[in-house]
């Protein structure tokens, strides 16, 4: 069973409304890979995730996690997810505990309450992100990034073997990135696979292995994460070496000459 | 206690107090998901199936339950089908909802109970032993089903693509949702009418949000504040010779206003108002440095930046200068 793939697609086309974003793809995650999808803004490297999640249809091809088609996989809480989502609040007030208590609950089948082995894992989930202070606290009152980490304990505290995260560093400060990075090397190490979706790898650099770069709704490149700087920089990046990030990594925001954006079909999704 | 010598107000009150305790653990599930509106066009619906009950002589309360909580399985159908006409559908369901109700009540043979106004705003005086009996069962049955999916409810409720992907029953929790809805709609038609319901379930959740911390905190507190105000409704509207719905839902307003009134007053201390960072930093889009206006105070290994009496602490992230709130007490 632990030696299918963590992911697999085969000539797998994702959209919605019968629009296909993703089309014709290939890739396979071995288990214990920790995987950057790369990819400007509209690539559809959003919508690739969102498929493997069953969140955007599957319009072709195969799909499958963990040796199961999507949405098929028995034993939910085996894929955890974090969504690319800036804060937390919902409209009522909700603490720390409550909001990652959620991410037990697909373990737990329909009726199950949580007993105290899910309470300990739900406290080392938001122990490992380093909030284990803020348990009790409502989640409002907590800076965007340490909401981030708290979306990040979420997903830990099903204990995932595959962990499908979206844009986990945008927005979030330097403090939270590092903190996420060490968390994410951690969880990798013990053997959890990784998928990031990211349009800059740098606070991750160290953590994630490979790269597959999304564009137009094919992947141009899969391979070393050092190498998808080269396959997709050259002809399509042309700023000024002044306008380098600072961080290192790589980076596919950057303004561009080309028209890459003929694809703003499926922006931001 | 005068109030409770009659037999149709400890029946009154009886009812009251099912309501007021199990609407906002209804309602609460309503709020968190920004979906406030849907017991109303719920109350829409049952009106129908109150008409039909009237017209076929059976128990009214029946088929207003029936017709709830079919419609509420239908509007969470059209909800999970499309995004786009979803909106046109539901208010087609809902306006259809109260225009058959309203038709055919018309249609009641004359010397049946077809007053409109009573079931449309509540007429708790007629609330018979039957009809609290139907109640107490429906009250019974949502406490169950809240106290067992409540943590369920809540996750689709608070990230319903969350619950998606990581494989929760979201249609079934949902439909189940809407079904709670619909009961509680029936059971509050008697005590605050079917117009009025949304405001009893809504309501008590919007002030507990105000001042909890955590959504069982939340939760509890608008059954508390339910349960009080329906009961001191009731009694009052005894007194009053008002009717019961509109001096309950009117009496849970005041609430609410005294409580945002005092909520605001709070934040606009400066305590509060410091950990909103971002209507602070819209206010003065520059980076703080030698002469830009704000006077540098040290603090530990940096320099805080003292702007409009709190200190503003700048640090270097990736995407730029970020600064913390660090305190308020500027030393001088």
């Amino acid at each position: 069973m632990s030696d299918t793939p963590a992911v697999r697609l085969r000539d797998a086309s994702i959209g919605y409304d019968d629009v296909p974003i993703v089309t014709s793809v290939d890739l396979t995650v071995q288990r214990g890979e920790a995987v950057a999808v790369l990819g400007s803004n509209g690539s559809g490297k959003t919508t690739l995730a969102r498929g493997m999640l069953g969140l955007a249809p599957v319009l072709g091809g195969e799909v499958e996690l963990l040796g199961a088609p999507v949405g098929r996989l028995r034993d939910r809480g085996r894929v955890g997810y974090v969504p690319q989502r800036h804060t937390v609040s919902g409209a009522v007030p909700a603490t720390v505990r409550e909001v990652v208590s959620v991410g037990r609950l697909a373990r737990l089948g329909l009726f199950r309450r949580l007993r105290a082995a899910d309470r300990v894992a739900v406290g080392e989930a938001v122990a490992a992100v380093g909030l284990a202070d803020r348990m009790e606290e409502p989640v409002a009152s907590l800076s965007g990034g340490q909401q981030r980490r708290v979306l990040v304990a979420r997903a830990l505290a099903a204990q995932p073997e595959l962990l499908i995260m979206d844009e986990p560093t945008a927005g979030v400060d330097a403090a939270s990135q590092e903190a996420l990075a060490g968390v994410l090397a951690r969880i990798s190490a013990a053997g959890t696979t990784l998928l990031v979706v990211t349009h800059e790898t740098g606070p991750l650099t160290g953590v994630l292995t490979r790269a597959v770069v999304v564009d137009q709704g094919g992947v141009r490149y899969d391979g070393p994460l050092a190498g998808a700087e080269e396959a997709a920089g050259h002809g399509h990046h042309h700023c000024d070496p002044g306008e380098e990030p600072s961080s290192p990594g790589y980076r596919l925001d950057q303004p561009t000459v080309t028209s890459r954006s003929a694809r703003a079909l499926g922006g931001g999704r | 206690m005068e109030v409770l010598q009659y037999g149709f107000m400890q029946r009154a009150l009886f009812a009251s107090l099912l309501v007021g305790l199990v609407a906002p653990a209804v309602g609460i599930f309503l709020v968190q998901r920004r979906l406030s509106l849907l017991g109303d066009g719920l109350g829409h619906i049952a009106l129908t199936g109150v008409a039909i009950g009237v017209l076929t002589s059976t128990a009214p309360v029946g088929a207003a339950l029936v017709a709830a909580v079919l419609g509420a399985v239908l509007i969470e159908l059209v909800r999970a089908r499309g995004r786009t006409s979803g909106d046109v559908a539901l208010a087609v369901l809902f306006y259809g909802g109260i225009a058959g109700g309203v038709v055919l009540l018309s249609l009641a043979p004359r010397g049946q109970a077809t007053n409109l106004e009573a079931y449309l705003f509540g007429a708790i005086t007629t609330t018979s032993g039957s009809d609290l009996a139907v109640f107490s069962v429906i009250a019974l049955t949502v406490v169950v089903v809240v106290g067992l999916l409540g943590q369920r409810l809540y996750a689709v409720s608070d990230d319903e693509e969350y619950a998606r992907a990581v494989g929760l029953p979201v249609l079934a929790l949902n439909v189940v949702l809407a079904a709670l809805v619909a009961s509680t709609v029936v059971l509050s038609m008697r005590v605050v009418g079917l117009l009025l319901i949304s405001a009893l379930m809504i309501v008590p959740s919007a002030v507990a949000q105000l001042v909890a911390r955590s959504f069982r905190q939340a939760l509890y507190l608008a059954c508390a504040i339910g349960l009080v105000v329906s009961v001191a409704g009731t009694t009052t509207s005894y007194y009053t010779g008002t009717p019961s719905g509109g001096t309950i839902v009117l009496l849970a307003i005041a609430l609410f206003l005294v409580v945002a009134a005092a909520v605001a007053l709070r934040e606009a201390t400066s305590r509060r108002r410091h950990h909103r960072r971002g209507d602070v930093h819209g206010a003065h889009p520059h980076e703080h440095g030698e002469g830009c206006g704000h006077r540098p105070v040290p603090h530990g290994d940096h320099v805080d930046y003292d702007h409009d009496g709190h200190l503003h602490a700048p640090h270097l992230t990736t995407s730029g200068v970020h600064y913390d709130e660090h305190g308020t007490e500027v030393p001088r």
